[in-house]
């Protein structure tokens, strides 16, 4: 089976003053339908943003390259902006780290959600607002009616992520792209939204790519894991081999930082490890 | 440093009803560094004012205590709306705490629970609405004024968010003499020493005096708020959330750094977290708050072999575990669900 997001050598590139900054330098990555592939790494390893040159989603100032960028057989290097709207928050949709700041604070939750159904299905009026009470039943809202009327800041942050995630899945997308949707969160609502997720991809048959920075959220959702640093890829493997048989050093440092693996009350850090192999190396 | 702490006889114990009122028993002799006697020494009974029995099941073995709370509770009064009027949000209920110097107490709960509001009246911020709060032994009243100096000096706060908490257009130097200045009466070049000296204590450099705080990482700029509280020799830090912006290897330098001037200052941390993994390497006791109430305490290795209240329980099984055999069972669990789900779709 074709994999249903298949990018080969991405690269992305920034124009700042002081020349080009390359944040992602030549990454293979591909999901397949139904599948949790978590991408991990901590900031400036460039997760967010091949994800968001997938989405089509960056400032002009970016440039982005690649030998194949393609989404259930379509090239998503050669769309047209209208052909793009058409498969951008349908068929991939995504959320993000700030659900508070991804709402629009000046409309209610109600008519953000309807706003999706309108634009991608056609749906109006009653119909729409069934949908929208479906949706957020399915997200495991209370009160569904009436939070339709509510506006995010009525809502908690754990509340605006459903929400967000109800608008997500509003067009049952064949791929959602999760960019850290729990970072934000407390341990329980974080074990909530991960549960919902997962039960919501599984039930879909979705693919989910789960972008984080913490190796806990990656152990406990996803089949496949890629890591990466600074714009390139370590490591890609199953979640079970990444934990058990890390290959890359810096995969075996990121392991070895988490205070659950310590040694007593020190910490390895991801330098020491480097120095290490280096220092091995000479 | 095993045996609790017993009573010591002839000592004065205060209790939550009479003992509100400006410093009437002196601080510790330790560190006169720079706390400089503004204040007239009492006699010297009161030298080791060790106070009463550190409260009900207070946290595991206690040397000296550094740090009692008796009955705290801090109340905010919030406008309900238009017609609502006025509510009251108990922030905090009655929490009683106490830390041993040189300790590690962690407070845990999850937004809301009042961890913050307590991290505000330790550090001398806020006064609590009723309850008494001691350090080293001295009980604290700022509802009425500011803390003495000296008293102020010996607690020190670190922000969660370094970008935050550092003024843009103040030059690190600046940054870290800014305490010596508002709290001693150190000379300059003295101070501009202890600036220097105190960056190379937290792993930067020298040369690091005169930049802003944009030229730092993330990382980098905690060591500078750690160092900045750290310059009028606390004996207390309240760490809030220390770590919970940084990457995981920055993570890792930053809570060695923190067990190592722990070691050297003998610091007595607040550490507040609701990262469990974290709290289970640096805490020695642990405090769980929900609404503003202690639900449970005890020692680090109490709690978490056996977490007696629900709602820890609860924390515990929400907090993502990267255990071998879990993610096995995990995987294997998925794979069945999937076989179970093909087989349902093959028998229609």
């Amino acid at each position: 089976m074709a994999p249903i997001l298949e990018i080969r050598n991405l690269s992305v590139s920034f124009e700042t003053s002081t020349g080009a900054f390359h944040a992602v330098k030549g990454i293979d990555l591909s999901v397949d339908r139904g599948e949790v592939l978590a991408i991990v790494g901590e900031s400036g390893s460039g997760k967010s943003v091949a994800m968001l040159a997938v989405m089509g989603l960056l400032p002009d100032t970016a440039t982005v390259t690649a030998d194949v960028m393609s989404f259930a057989g379509r090239d998503l290097k050669t769309l047209s902006d209208s052909e793009r709207r058409a498969i951008i928050g349908r068929e991939i949709t995504m959320i993000f780290q700030e659900p508070m700041a991804s709402l629009n604070p000046c409309y209610t939750v109600g008519f953000q959600i309807e706003e999706v159904l309108r634009l991608h299905l056609g749906m109006t009026g009653r119909s729409a607002r069934t949908r929208a009470v479906e949706l957020l039943t399915a997200v495991g809202l209370p009160e569904p009616a009436d939070k339709l009327r509510s506006y995010p800041h009525q809502l908690s942050g754990g509340q605006c992520q459903r929400v967000m995630i109800a608008m997500a899945i509003a067009c049952n997308p064949t791929l959602l792209i999760a960019d850290e949707p729990t970072t934000a969160l407390d341990v329980t609502i974080q074990k909530q939204i991960l549960d919902l997720l997962l039960s919501l991809q599984e039930e879909h048959g979705m693919a989910l790519i789960l972008i984080t920075h913490d190796m806990g959220v990656v152990a406990e959702t996803a089949d496949r894991v890629v890591v990466q640093y600074q714009g390139r890829k370590m490591e890609e493997a199953s979640v079970l081999n990444l934990f058990e048989a890390p290959q890359n050093p810096y995969t075996r440092a990121l392991l070895s930082a988490l205070p659950e693996n310590a040694t007593g009350r020190r910490l390895s850090t991801v330098r020491d490890y480097m120095d290490q192999s280096a220092g091995g190396a000479s | 440093m095993n045996g609790r702490d017993d009573d010591t006889p002839g000592q004065r114990a205060t209790t939550a009803a009479d003992g509100i009122g400006p410093g009437v028993e002196s601080q510790q002799g330790v560190e006169p560094a720079h706390a400089e006697p503004s204040q007239a020494r009492p006699d010297q009974a009161g030298r080791r004012p060790v106070e009463g029995a550190p409260v009900r099941n207070g946290p595991g073995p206690g040397g000296d205590i550094v740090l009692e709370g008796r009955g705290i509770t801090r109340d905010y009064h919030v406008s309900g709306g238009f017609f609502g009027g006025r509510k009251t949000v108990h922030a905090v209920r009655g929490v009683d705490f106490s830390v041993a110097r040189g300790k590690t107490l962690a407070i845990v709960g999850e937004s809301g629970c009042g961890k913050s509001t307590l991290a505000r009246i330790i550090t001398l911020i806020d006064p609590p609405t009723t309850g008494t709060l001691l350090i080293e032994g001295r009980p604290v009243q700022i509802s009425g004024g500011r803390p003495p100096r000296d008293l102020r000096s010996r607690v020190q706060i670190v922000f969660q968010n370094p970008h935050g908490s550092l003024n843009p257009r103040q030059k690190i130097g600046n940054v870290l003499m800014e305490p010596l200045e508002l709290n001693t009466d150190l000379p300059a070049a003295e101070r501009r020493d202890r600036a220097r000296g105190m960056l190379e204590k937290v792993g930067l450099l020298p040369e690091h005096f005169d930049r802003y705080p944009h030229m730092f990482s993330g990382g980098q700029r905690q060591r500078i708020a750690i160092a900045r509280a750290l310059m009028v020799n606390p004996a207390i830090l309240v760490l809030d959330e220390p770590v919970s912006a940084l990457d995981l290897s920055v993570q890792a330098q930053v809570l060695n750094l923190l067990a190592d001037l722990q070691k050297e200052f003998g610091l007595t941390y607040v550490f507040i977290s609701h990262d469990l993994s974290v709290v289970r390497h640096i805490a020695d006791d642990v405090m769980v708050m929900l609404r503003g109430e202690v639900v449970e305490r005890g020692s680090r290795d109490a709690v978490f072999a056996d977490p007696q209240h629900a709602y820890t329980r609860t924390l515990f099984a929400a907090t993502p575990v990267t255990n071998l055999d879990a993610i096995r069972a995990r995987v294997e669990r998925k794979a069945s669900r999937r076989r179970a789900m093909q087989e349902q779709v093959a028998s229609r």
